[in-house]
């Protein structure tokens, strides 16, 4: 056990913060979602990170990053300062963080050419095509077509769950082009233009009140050939390099510690018959288990770290994060609901609502994430077979 | 930046869960409790030949002077065999003590016949942070009065370490004129808890003189609660794999039970529970060498939290044996009751919360 970083990174990190102090005055404010003329200083922003090696860090010059030698203790010490400094860092969200690393373990030299450098620069925005109605947990289930039509595919289904597709440029997308070969094997992993014709975006609203996510149709939809990542009817492998980025985005433990501290912020100021919620012998327990929890799961990713900095295998340590990190940020949002009592149930600009109904959405929301990206079934699933070596459930018979 | 167990780390779990495996499986654990107190303290002197009696004591004193993570993770081979021993007393409270309030004459006294294992001594301090039934010891005129409840670790022990109040601690001989010595029968059969009735017992010694022992004793009592979350962390473990053993192998409607998603997803929860929880151990026991200003929070998070987590495995491996895991044959209970005594041992889940609470200054 060594839990100082050594001299090398803390050189490394008096750079960062040498960096910043130059810098921060140019970064972005109200970070990247923030609309309108924002999107141009977010871009300059993340190019001036690029740079200096704050972003796509590791991504090779030839395709618009840095070029660092990959060495994860330095992208901790980049997170960690550019949090500490309060400014955005680099770029994350469906491209960067999921279909650059999956080009560069699947794509062609021509697509990571093509594709990488504008996405890390943050022009070119991307969303995920995955999900159907009919293709959720049993995703390889997917049912959207792509035919042959000479060096094209002429695309026709339906997918939803497509957060950010309004916006996006472009769309990853899982379709089945091998019609009659065996679930896993008949799809192919597609990049599409969303100026595609055919091709109609719907918001999904959610119970949360909001549209986070899309239902995106596809009618005789064009792409060429060219477009498939990796080969035709390997889509199935493809894709599971996005899901492995896309979990470890889930349940991160920092989100967690921040979110606590709001809980206790607002439980230090909330206050019933004249007694600050945090003076009730009851929520403050409940708050303390909580905290526990928190305190477990950042120590749980220390642990996981410090496993992928020695290059071992976590074993199941490694398959619980997302599970355990999603319902606890739930757990945390409904302990503050209730430290608000009738005032928790206020929303939609009400008179008396908190925080513009941060908590409200973020108990309804983090309930979304529970159930997104693998739901808790399916996790626990993960969780008995792989880490457990428990058997599989038997398929029904006829099932294929 | 290294957050995981060293080779010598992995090298000490694995010493002591493969020796306890070949020398105290459950059956052996049977016959030692249906001995009674004697039984109990059978197997020290070879444990303590394998060095967990002296894994806290420094090398100048005959130990091997390992942290309390170290410490911790002899604990959880302990936990995970169910085993019989005076571990936590004599090799985690009473070295942690005396290392941080005993004089160089006590320390040299003590520290190396604890680490042989040929010297035993009980922790009489339950009252510090827990009085129940008018119990509490005080000294008055350079005697000791009044009871002490749950005191670990008595049977087959030189002498006991008694906090008078927060602030005093004092080394009793167990054969001290004026001290009545009753054995407390818990669920967990595989420890000895003890009640002691102080009339004006003149103790041998004090450590860190008159008032002078607060610090040690809250250092004391915190390097047990972290291996007591070792402990719990083992018994877990012990547990879950048990239950997917079981329910690899028990066949039901045709099927093995651990193919049916029911009984699959009570074993994911215990991993998804544990996991994490070890992480937690490991920083709580970390701590209490490396980083003296968080660890008291930490270690208080720690068992509370291995408590809470601990209790639900042990009734959810229960329930995934079925009927057999409520039976006596099967031996389950052995790892089930020792979670409940654990449980409450140095503080139970609420009392710790509240101390997680106070450090923060968040008390009413």
């Amino acid at each position: 056990m060594d839990l100082e970083y050594g001299e090398r990174y803390e050189r490394f990190r008096a750079e960062v913060r040498a960096f910043l102090a130059a810098h921060r005055e140019r970064a972005p404010r109200g970070g990247f979602r923030a609309g309108g003329g924002a999107r141009d200083a977010s871009t300059a922003w993340q190019r001036l990170l690029i740079e200096h090696g704050y972003a796509a860090r590791t991504i090779p010059r030839a395709y618009g990053g840095y070029g660092a030698d990959p060495d994860l203790l330095e992208t901790v010490v980049i997170d960690e300062e550019l949090s500490r400094a309060g400014v955005p860092r680099g770029l994350s969200g469906q491209g960067p963080a999921m279909l650059v690393p999956t080009l560069l373990e699947h794509g062609s030299e021509e697509q990571k050419r093509r594709w990488i450098p504008p996405t890390v620069r943050g022009e070119l925005s991307w969303c995920q095509g995955y999900s159907e109605p009919g293709a959720g947990s049993d995703l390889a289930s997917l049912q959207t077509r792509a035919k042959e039509d000479g060096d094209d595919f002429l695309i026709n289904g339906q997918k939803i769950w497509t957060s950010g597709a309004q916006a996006a440029h472009m769309m990853f997308v899982l379709v089945r082009t091998e019609l009659d070969a065996e679930k896993h094997a008949g799809i192919s992993y597609l990049l599409l233009p969303m100026d595609t014709p055919g091709i109609e975006v719907r918001p999904l609203r959610t119970m949360t009140g909001g549209a986070e996510f899309n239902q995106v149709f596809f009618t005789d939809v064009r792409v060429p050939k060219a477009n498939v990542v990796g080969a035709r009817g390997e889509g199935w492998r493809v894709a599971n390099t996005t899901l492995r980025h896309e979990r470890n985005m889930l349940g991160n433990a920092a989100q967690t510690e921040s979110l606590l501290l709001e809980l206790v912020a607002l439980m230090q100021t909330e206050s019933r018959n004249g007694a600050r919620a945090l003076q009730s012998p009851i929520l403050r327990d409940g708050l303390l288990r909580l905290q526990a929890r928190a305190e477990t799961m950042k120590r749980h990713s220390m642990r996981l770290l410090t496993c992928a900095l020695r290059g071992e295998s976590p074993g199941v340590a490694g398959l619980v994060v997302k599970l355990q990190g999603c319902q606890l940020n739930h757990d945390i949002a409904a302990l503050a609901l209730d430290v608000m009592g009738e005032l928790g149930a206020l929303y939609d600009r009400s008179k008396y609502e908190r925080a513009r109904g941060m908590w409200q959405f973020q108990y309804m929301f983090s309930l979304g994430l529970i159930i997104g990206g693998g739901t808790a079934q399916i996790q626990k699933n993960i969780i008995a077979e792989r880490g457990l070596g428990l058997p599989r459930e038997p398929k029904p018979v006829g099932a294929s | 930046m290294d957050f995981g167990l060293s080779e010598e780390q992995r090298l000490l779990e694995e010493t002591f869960r493969s020796w306890l495996a070949e020398h105290a499986p459950i059956a052996r654990v049977r016959e030692l409790v249906s001995r009674g107190a004697e039984g109990l303290g059978a197997l020290w002197p070879e444990l303590a030949e394998l060095g967990a009696a002296g894994v806290l004591v420094p090398e100048e004193h005959g130990g091997s002077g390992l942290g309390v993570l170290d410490a911790g993770l002899i604990a959880q081979a302990l936990g995970r065999a169910v085993t019989p021993a005076p571990f936590l007393g004599s090799a985690v409270m009473a070295p942690t003590a005396l290392l941080a309030a005993g004089t160089p004459a006590q320390r040299a006294e003590w520290l190396p016949r604890l680490a042989t294992g040929e010297t035993c001594i009980g922790i009489a301090a339950t009252e510090v942070y827990s009085r129940r039934e008018g119990a509490g010891v005080r000294l008055e005129g350079g005697r000791l009065f009044g009871t002490a409840l749950f005191a670990l670790d008595v049977p087959g022990a030189d002498a006991i370490l008694v906090a008078a109040g927060a602030d005093d601690l004092l080394l009793v001989p167990l054969d001290a004129e004026r001290l009545a010595i009753e054995r407390l029968s818990s669920v967990d059969a595989t420890r000895a808890l003890a009640e002691l009735v102080f009339d004006g017992v003149p103790p041998a010694e004090a450590l860190g003189g008159p008032g002078g022992a607060g610090a040690a004793i809250e250092r004391m009592l915190d390097a047990g609660r972290a291996a007591v979350a070792g402990d719990l962390v083992g018994a877990c473990e012990a547990m879950l794999d048990q239950a997917v053993e079981y329910a690899k192998q028990r066949t039901q409607f045709g099927r093995v039970i651990g193919s049916f998603q029911a009984v699959k997803h009570l074993c994911a929860e215990m991993a998804a529970e544990l996991e994490p929880a070890r992480s937690l151990f490991w920083y709580a026991a970390h701590a209490l060498g490396a980083l003296p200003d968080e660890a008291p929070l930490a270690v208080a998070h720690a068992k509370a939290h291995l408590s809470e987590v601990a209790t639900a495995i042990a009734k959810t491996s229960t329930e995934v044996h079925g009927g057999i895991g409520f039976t006596e044959e099967q031996g389950l209970h052995f790892w089930f009751k020792r979670i409940g005594l654990d449980r409450q041992l140095l503080g139970g889940p609420e009392v710790l919360r509240e101390r997680a609470a106070a450090l923060q200054g968040w008390a009413a």
